[in-house]
């Protein structure tokens, strides 16, 4: 067993990872580990934009930006975490450009920017340009370029080291009223080399935890096969809640059938969406913002089109994004990328064909909740000295309900960075947790069951169950019913999993043993996804409970907070559900009041 | 402040649809066979070719046909992939004798009557079936000091470029470093020290940035014996690139960019 000792470990290299990577390499020894190799992370797919207040086109301000992000939220985003995102934002840019990234310009040669859904004009009058971009490619702009700055500052780098397990300590501590409490501390994390299959133990006195999304609990995705949730899935395994895990974006626009995602930018150049009567349909669902609404309004609107009958196609469930109107050479300047994607995917031609679409699960709102500082939180008033998070991996609150397009771009690169500062001053001044006894006892655990385990069933087909069952009843529409569905299937599920057969027993990049090992991170998450979905009884942001069909500011405007618990069993909760205990956080407010929101 | 931009007029809010609209029908169905090349050193030093035959649709690609094999036939089959959609570079795949990405290559595109090759990219080291070692890759890309280097005085904001300064080096900002281009080269299938087409092209995008300050450097790099000259302008790079960025007449502008500076 090789032990490893930096100062910061950090996990994931996506645009979070690496944008922390480039602030602490600078300030302490720092190692990132990361189960892909940096430039494949899902961050290169991101299309349409990264806001921020530049005013670079038109009249704007950071407290717009703020203010639409609360909003687009419906209003459970924490307000102190939405200010510093939309202040610090017009840096993050300005940091990017410094580093190279290649924005479009405008005839002045300042950054361009254009419209993007649920971004407006003095709260909410209209649209405005606030998404700097680089044509449909800005999150691959922005991976290549921390990639590249990482290179310059020569960042350490273990690619293909996938971190199954963190290491934690806890110490009995007394609070200042008095109560005493088990105190976590870090220590560092358990890793797998793919190349070897060996484990490798990285003591770190600071842990960055950057591990993005797990899309892939759904079968309809714009995520990355690679996407299974795996910090959280770590992170709750050891005792951390996971915050607001019931809110997940649907995007409006995946191409139909496959959802690979055509970006929001498409309507914010123009395009616009219509149903099977050729009905520009969203002028009912949102007169004022039209196409331009937030994604969950978008979404919810698309769905129901379809399940109203006015769904196109042979089976009448998709609808069309029409482009047809939009200048080809405009296309070809500022949408290249996904116009290309549906015609090698779709065999449809843009410029004069319109392109179905239907959402596809896109975003986890919720995630490792953290304060401001990225610090991750072991319950509401409780920080983990030494954890961190960042971007999708985490919840700050900045997104609230419903995430606005462009603000998961923003998102790692202001909370990225601020990671990596914090990470790196905490490392210069603290000691390094002793690592626990038998540090890599529990991950070798598991992969000596998932390896031994041989009851034929199929990781495979247990993973394609799931994602089923999540799309059928865990989608834009949900029900007490659907989702006691989702619960009763999983629990089946759960038990199909510990009778799974891995065929490659090799050492040697055993990918069939570590889609083993995620599908255990998403059959865990998909469960906590449900459990705050069936207890969260009101209608808000990215979930719509068809059973309570409005927003209860009364008795949900609170984040939910679940946590890991033995404890809490079929028999002790009937609320509950075997082994996860819900609790609540309150929401901050600043200077906005909850409004109904409209569009 | 400016108006960069003419306002669009209001798209119509009905329209009359083709009556054919959403390609329509049943998805065709087909058999297809595919013939891996396996590598495992753990069990054999010899790599070996084999079958495995299953039914697709017809919006399938080469990489659902792998997924297929992994998930329903033989677990052991061992691929990278990660965004199924041509952004990420994990799947680049010498498929039919040509380096594809898995992910953009559909599998009606190709004669299914046959059996499709699939084999892992030359040039690398395999580790294990399509898996090939890509430190040597990356290496030469790290080699052009792939990142913008600036000497000037550092602005409080952006720096300025115009569109077209902008627009000089976009092509080849395109990259995803898959390594179709490098792996599909017989100069470098022969000489794994020649820099190869994908950090060259990485170097090109910031030589012709009108923001840089160090081509000078980066073209002292490529003038290198192991730098562009190599370069006997086959076109394969061009050919194999999943992105369509113009590969051979980036390498003919660096090497371009070296001749005038030395006049």
């Amino acid at each position: 067993m090789q032990v490893h000792k930096y100062d910061v470990v950090i996990v994931g290299a996506g645009g979070a990872g690496m944008r922390a990577a480039i602030e602490s390499g600078q300030r302490a020894h720092t190692a990132v580990l990361t189960k892909l190799y940096p430039t494949r992370s899902h961050t290169g797919a991101a299309q349409g934009g990264m806001c921020a207040a530049l005013a670079n086109v038109e009249e704007d301000n950071w407290e717009w930006h703020t203010f639409d992000t609360v909003k687009g939220g419906d209003y459970l985003v924490d307000q102190d975490a939405a200010e510093v995102m939309a202040k610090e934002a017009i840096e993050a840019v300005i940091d990017l450009e410094k580093m190279g990234l290649p924005f479009n310009r405008t005839p002045e040669g300042r950054i361009d920017q254009r419209r993007f859904g649920g971004h407006t004009r003095d709260h909410g009058k209209a649209p405005v340009r606030r998404a700097c971009y680089a044509a449909d490619r800005t999150g691959h702009m922005i991976l290549q370029t921390l990639y590249q700055n990482c290179v310059k500052h020569n960042v350490e780098f273990y690619n293909e080291y996938y971190v199954l397990d963190l290491l934690t300590v806890e110490e009995e501590a007394t609070r200042e009223d008095g109560t005493v409490y088990l105190q976590k501390k870090t220590a560092g994390v358990v890793s797998y080399d793919l190349a070897t299959g060996e484990l490798h133990i990285f003591q770190a006195k600071s842990v960055i935890l950057a591990t993005g999304g797990a899309g892939k609990v759904f079968k309809t995705t714009s995520n990355a096969h690679t996407l299974t949730g795996d910090g959280m899935g770590i992170a709750f395994r050891k005792g951390i809640p996971l915050e607001d895990m019931e809110f997940f974006q649907f995007h409006p626009t995946g191409l139909a059938g496959l959802g690979i995602l055509l970006s929001e930018a498409a309507r914010g150049e123009g395009a616009i969406l219509r149903n099977s009567e050729g009905e520009r349909f969203m002028e009912r669902y949102a007169p004022t913002i039209k196409d331009l609404a937030p994604r969950d309004i978008v979404a919810r609107s698309m769905a129901n089109e379809v399940r109203e009958g006015r769904g196109c196609g042979p089976n009448k469930d998709y609808v069309l994004l029409d482009l047809t109107h939009l200048e080809p050479a405009h296309i070809d300047a500022k949408l290249p990328d996904i116009t290309e994607f549906a015609r090698t995917y779709l065999g449809v031609e843009p410029y004069t064909e319109p392109v179905p679409v239907f959402p596809t699960a896109h975003y986890a709102m919720g995630g490792v909740p953290t304060n401001i500082t990225t610090e991750v939180l072991q319950d509401n008033d409780t920080v983990i000295p030494g954890l961190y998070a960042a971007g999708e991996v985490a919840c700050v609150s900045v997104h609230g309900s419903n995430r606005l397009g462009t603000n998961s771009l923003l998102d790692i690169n202001v909370f990225g960075k601020r990671a990596g500062i914090a990470a790196a001053k905490y490392a210069l001044t603290a000691d390094f947790v002793e690592l626990p006894e038998n540090p890599e006892a529990d991950t070798v655990a598991l992969l000596d069951h998932v390896r031994k385990s041989d009851g034929g069933e199929k990781v495979a087909l247990i993973r394609k169950d799931l994602q089923d069952t999540m799309d059928a009843n865990m989608q834009v529409f949900r029900t007490a019913d659907s989702l006691n569905k989702v619960l009763a299937d999983i629990a089946v599920f759960e038990e199909r999993y510990s009778r799974i057969t891995v065929q490659d027993k090799g050492k040697r990049f055993n990918l069939d043993l570590l889609e083993a090992v995620e599908l255990g991170f998403l059959l865990e998450l998909a469960k906590v996804m449900t459990v705050a979905a069936l207890h969260r009884q009101e209608s808000r942001g990215g979930h719509y409970r068809e059973d309570f069909p409005e927003r209860d500011d009364e008795n949900f405007m609170k984040h939910s907070m679940a946590y890991l618990d033995s404890g809490v069993t079929v028999e002790n909760s009937a609320e509950s559900i075997a082994g996860i205990r819900l609790g609540t956080k309150p929401v901050v407010f600043t200077r906005y009041q909850p409004m109904v929101r409209k569009y | 402040m400016s108006t960069v931009e003419t306002e669009l007029p209001e798209p119509a809010s009905k329209i009359e649809l083709p009556a054919h609209l959403g390609g329509g029908g049943e998805i065709p169905t087909f058999d297809v066979t595919l013939r891996v090349r396996r590598y495992n050193p753990e069990v054999s030093e010899e790599s070996t070719w084999e079958n495995f035959t299953m039914t697709m649709y017809g919006t399938d690609r080469v990489l659902d046909a792998l997924h297929k094999v992994k998930w329903e036939q033989d677990g052991s089959l061992t691929f990278r992939r990660s965004c199924a959609h041509g952004v990420c570079g994990s799947d680049a795949m010498r498929i039919n004798g040509r380096n594809r990405l898995a992910c953009k290559t559909l599998l009606k595109d190709l004669d299914t009557s046959k059996p499709i090759t699939v084999e892992p990219i030359k040039g690398l080291p395999v580790e294990k079936d399509l898996i090939v070692d890509m430190e040597p890759f990356f290496q030469s890309f790290r080699e052009v000091m792939p990142f913008l280097v600036n000497r000037g005085h550092e602005p409080a904001k952006e720096r300025l470029q115009s569109a077209e300064d902008r627009e000089r080096f976009d092509d080849t900002t395109k990259c995803i470093l898959c390594a179709a281009c490098t792996s599909s080269c017989p100069v470098f299938w022969t000489d794994g020290q020649y820099f190869g087409p994908a950090a060259i092209v990485n170097a090109h995008r910031f030589i012709f940035d009108s923001r840089d300050d160090a081509g000078d450097m980066r073209l002292e790099i490529l003038n290198d014996k192991e730098g562009v000259w190599r370069c006997r302008t086959t076109f394969n790079c061009t050919e194999a690139c999943p992105r369509g960025i113009q590969i051979t007449q980036a390498i003919a502008e660096v090497k371009q960019a070296i001749l005038g500076r030395s006049i």
